[in-house]
C-alpha cells in the first residue's frame, strides 16, 4: 500500500481512527455494563497480559514502520540533502510579506520540488493547499534557520500559499483577512487523472 | 426545602465544621472551577466565530486582536487557572489523607491558590486590555515584539504567568515537606527510604526479585501508589515551572531593554533552541505530569471504588518511573515539521520514545480496568462512571496524538486542529476532567463532611451532557482538522462552517453542563457555605482522619 497524496492518506486514516474509535468507546461501553452486572461475564476474547503489552508495542513501533513503507514523502524528507531537486523555488518573508521566486511556479508531474524559506524576522510557515482547503504540504519556518521542504507532486491541481504558523495579529487585516494568503500560486501539471505521469 | 432556602444554607454543609485543611482544598475547588467557567465560554467564543454568517456575536471578536487574544489566554486560565488549581487542591488534600500526616503549611497552600488566582487574572488582563497575544507557545521572538504588542501588556502577562510559576512552586514544596516529613507513620523511616518508595526503585526492586525467585524487596513500601504518583508527576511540575520561569525571565530582560529605549536585539536567541528549550519543559506538562498524575488517581480511585488492592501494583509503581524518564525524552515531537531539528531527534525522540506513552497509559488504563473487573458486581455510581468516562477520554486521545507523533503523518496534520480537538481538547476535557470529576466525587464526603448533594439527578445529566459535548466537540473538531482547517488561524468567511457549528453545539453542551454542575454544588453548600468556605478556620488542623498529634498547622 502506497499513498500517492495526503488526500488518500487523510481518508484512510480517517476511516482506520473512527473505526478504533468507535471500538474503544464500545469496549469501554461493555466493560461498564458487565461491571454492574450479578452473573459473571463472559470475554468475547481472553487476551493474555504479555499479549497485550506486545499489541501495545507492536501497535507503537509497526505504526511508523507502516508509515515509512507507504507514505513516499517520509523517505524522501529524511535524506533530502543527497537528493538533488528537479527545481528549486525560494521564498523570503518579512514583515508578514511574500517575497516570492520571480518565475511561475509551474511543475511537471512527479518532479521533485525544493522549496527553501528563509523568514528574516519571526517564526512562520509555509503551507500549500488545495482549492477546497485541504492540506498538501507543510512546514514550520524558523528564523535563520534552513527552511526546506522537498515534495514530490503525483496529481495534478493549483495550490494556495500561506502561513500555518501564528505569527501575531498583523498576519490579518482588521476584518480578519488572511494577508498572507497567495492564491493559485503552485501549478501542478502533467498527471493523470488518477494520479501519476502519463 | 425551597429552592430559596436550598440557594442560601445548602443542603446540611456547615462550613464552621471544616478545619483548615479541608477549608483551603475548597478554595482552590472553587477557584478552579469559576476559571473552568471562564475558559468554557472563552472556548465558544472562538468556536462561534469561525462559523463565519452563522456566527451571533458583536463583530469586535471576529477582529485578530480580539481573536488571538482569546486563544492566548485561553490554555492559561484553563491549564493553570482551573487544572492546575483543581489537581493542587485535591493533592494538597490527599497526600495528608493518605500518608496520615499533617500537610506540611496550610498557610502555604492559601499562597498557591492565591497566587494561582492572581497569576491567572493578570495574564488574562494583559490580554483582554492591551491584547497580548504572543499564544501559549511563546515561539520565539513573537512574545518580545513590540511592533506587535503593547510593552505593558507583555510586562503585565509575564508577571502573571511567573505568579503562577511561583505558586506552583509553593505546591512543589508543599507536597515534598509533606512526604519527607518524618512523623506519624514515617517517624522511623529514613530520607533514603521515603525516597526509594518515591521515584518506585521498591517496586522494580520486587518485580527483579521476583523474577530471581526471591524475597520481595519490601513488602510494605513506604508511600502508597498514588501518593508515589503524585511524588513522581511532581518532579516534572517542577521542572516545566523552572523552564517557563527561564522563558518569562528571558521575555521580561527584552521587554524592559525596550521599555528603557535601549531594544536588544532578538536574532541573538536562535528561534530553534529556544522552541527546543521551551518544548522541552511545556512538555513535561502535557506528557509528563499530566499522565503520571491521571495514572495515580485512576489507581487511587480503582482502589477506593472497590475497597480491593490495586492488580499488579508493582508493574504499576515500576511504568510510573518509566513514563517519568519517558516524559523527559519526547518533546521532539513537536518539531516534526521543523526542518532544521536534526533528523535523528526527530526519529528517536519524536517517534520511538513518544510511542511508549501507549504502552505506559495502555499499561495504566489495563492495571485500572482489571482491578474493577476483579471486584465486580459493582454499583454504576457517579464515581465510577466518571471513571470510566476518564479512561474512554484517554483510551481516544493518547493514540490521537501517537498517530501525528510521525514524520509522514505530521507534514499534513502539524498545527491542524487534529493535534488541538482530536488529541488535546479530548485529553483535558474528557480524559482528565472526567477524572477529577470523579475524584471529586469521591472526596465530596470527606472534604465537606458528608454534605449531601443537591440532586443526583443533576449529576447525571451533568455526566451525559458533558461526556457527549466532549467526545462530540473532539470528534468534529478533528475531522476539520484532517480537512485541512488550521488551529492558530482565524477563519471568518465560513470555510469549515458546517464541522463548526456542530462542534459548537457540542461545546455548548459542555457549557450547559458546567452551569448543571455549578448549580448543583452551590444549591448543595448554599451561598452562606460558599462564602464560609473564604473565612477563617476555627479548627486549625491540617490533616484529615488521623487522630490529633500536633496536626496543626504552620
Amino acid at each position: 500500500m502506497t499513498f500517492s497524496n495526503s488526500l488518500e492518506l487523510l481518508a484512510f486514516h480517517n476511516v482506520a481512527y473512527t473505526i478504533y474509535a468507535l471500538l474503544i468507546i464500545s469496549i469501554i461501553a461493555w466493560f461498564a455494563y458487565n461491571l454492574t452486572r450479578e452473573e459473571k461475564a463472559k470475554s468475547i476474547v481472553r487476551i493474555p497480559f504479555y499479549g497485550y503489552i506486545a499489541f501495545l508495542v507492536i501497535g507503537g513501533v509497526g505504526h511508523h514502520i507502516f508509515t515509512y513503507n507507504a507514505i513516499p514523502w517520509v523517505s524522501e524528507d529524511i535524506t533530502r540533502d543527497s537528493i538533488k531537486p528537479d527545481k528549486v523555488f525560494n521564498f523570503e518573508i518579512e514583515n508578514h510579506k511574500w517575497k516570492l521566486p520571480k518565475e511561475k511556479i509551474v511543475i511537471n508531474c512527479g518532479e521533485k520540488v525544493l522549496f527553501n524559506v528563509t523568514s528574516r524576522d519571526l517564526m512562520y510557515g509555509f503551507g500549500l493547499f488545495r482549492q477546497d482547503g485541504t492540506m498538501v504540504t507543510q512546514m514550520q519556518v524558523n528564523p535563520h534557520s534552513k527552511n526546506d521542504l522537498l515534495w514530490t507532486f503525483n496529481h495534478n491541481g493549483v495550490f494556495d500559499l500561506t502561513s500555518t504558523e501564528y505569527s501575531g495579529p498583523k498576519q490579518y487585516s482588521e476584518d480578519g483577512k488572511d494577508l498572507m494568503k497567495v492564491e493559485k500560486i503552485v501549478k501542478v501539471v502533467g498527471c493523470k487523472e488518477e494520479g501519476g505521469k502519463k | 426545602m425551597s429552592l430559596m432556602k436550598n440557594l442560601i444554607n445548602g443542603t446540611n454543609f456547615d462550613p464552621n465544621s471544616l478545619n483548615a485543611l479541608q477549608k483551603v482544598t475548597l478554595r482552590a475547588v472553587v477557584m478552579s472551577f469559576l476559571f473552568f467557567g471562564l475558559v468554557a465560554i472563552e472556548g465558544m467564543i472562538m468556536r462561534l466565530v469561525v462559523t463565519g454568517d452563522a456566527n451571533p456575536l458583536p463583530e469586535m471578536f471576529s477582529h485578530p486582536e480580539h481573536y488571538f487574544s482569546i486563544m492566548t489566554v485561553h490554555p492559561i486560565v484553563g491549564i493553570f487557572g482551573s487544572t492546575y488549581q483543581l489537581v493542587f487542591a485535591a493533592f494538597m488534600f490527599l497526600v495528608p489523607y493518605l500518608t496520615k500526616k499533617p500537610l506540611y503549611s496550610v498557610k502555604l497552600a492559601n499562597c498557591v491558590w492565591i497566587l494561582i488566582t492572581v497569576g491567572t487574572a493578570l495574564a488574562w488582563i494583559a490580554a483582554f486590555v492591551w491584547q497580548y497575544a504572543p499564544l501559549y507557545t511563546l515561539y520565539w521572538p513573537l512574545p518580545a515584539d513590540t511592533k506587535q504588542f503593547e510593552l505593558i501588556g507583555g510586562i503585565v502577562f509575564v508577571i502573571g504567568v511567573a505568579l503562577i510559576m511561583v505558586g506552583t512552586l509553593g505546591f512543589i514544596y508543599n507536597i515534598y515537606a509533606t512526604i519527607f516529613a518524618r512523623v506519624g507513620v514515617h517517624k522511623d523511616k529514613t530520607t533514603k527510604e521515603l525516597l526509594i518508595s518515591g521515584f518506585g526503585i521498591d517496586g522494580m526492586l520486587n518485580l527483579w526479585n521476583k523474577l530471581r525467585g526471591k524475597q520481595p524487596y519490601s513488602k510494605e513500601p513506604a508511600l502508597s501508589l498514588p501518593v508515589v504518583a503524585i511524588f513522581r508527576g511532581t518532579v516534572d511540575t517542577f521542572l516545566d515551572a523552572l523552564v517557563i520561569l527561564g522563558a518569562g525571565l528571558l521575555v521580561l530582560v527584552y521587554l524592559i531593554f525596550d521599555a528603557i529605549g535601549h531594544p536588544l536585539d532578538v536574532a541573538s536567541i536562535n528561534a530553534l533552541l529556544y522552541k527546543n528549550f521551551f518544548w522541552w519543559g511545556l512538555d513535561l506538562v502535557a506528557d509528563g505530569l499530566v499522565l503520571i498524575y491521571v495514572a495515580g488517581s485512576w489507581y487511587l480511585l480503582a482502589t477506593i471504588i472497590t475497597g480491593k488492592k490495586l492488580f499488579m501494583e508493582n508493574v504499576a509503581r515500576a511504568a510510573l518511573m518509566l513514563e517519568l524518564l519517558v516524559s523527559w525524552m519526547v518533546w521532539s515531537h513537536h518539531l516534526l515539521s521543523d526542518q532544521a531539528q536534526p533528523e535523528m531527534m526527530k526519529l528517536i525522540s519524536g517517534e520511538m520514545v513518544t510511542a511508549f506513552e501507549l504502552l505506559t497509559q495502555g499499561l495504566a488504563l489495563f492495571i485500572t480496568l482489571v482491578t474493577l473487573w476483579k471486584a465486580r458486581p459493582l454499583k454504576m455510581t457517579p464515581p465510577l462512571a466518571y471513571l470510566l468516562g476518564g479512561l474512554v477520554g484517554f483510551g481516544l486521545a493518547v493514540p490521537a496524538g501517537i498517530i501525528q507523533a510521525d514524520m509522514g503523518m505530521n507534514r499534513i496534520l502539524h498545527n491542524t486542529q487534529w493535534i488541538s480537538f482530536a488529541h488535546f481538547h479530548i485529553a483535558l476535557i474528557v480524559g482528565l476532567y472526567m477524572t477529577l470529576y470523579s475524584a471529586l466525587y469521591v472526596l465530596w464526603p470527606l472534604v465537606t463532611n458528608n454534605t449531601k448533594m443537591f440532586s443526583t439527578k443533576l449529576t447525571w445529566t451533568h455526566f451525559w451532557l458533558y461526556l457527549i459535548g466532549g467526545v462530540g466537540m473532539g470528534a468534529f473538531g478533528g475531522m476539520a482538522g484532517l480537512d485541512g482547517m488550521l488551529r492558530r488561524h482565524l477563519y471568518i468567511d465560513g470555510e469549515f462552517n458546517t464541522l463548526m457549528v456542530l462542534a459548537a453545539l457540542c461545546g455548548t453542551m459542555v457549557l450547559v453542563a458546567w452551569f448543571i454542575f455549578l448549580f448543583n454544588i452551590v444549591m448543595s453548600i448554599g451561598i452562606k457555605g460558599l462564602i464560609g468556605i473564604f473565612l477563617p478556620a476555627k479548627d486549625k488542623s491540617a490533616s484529615y482522619g488521623i487522630e490529633e498529634e500536633s496536626t496543626e498547622t504552620k
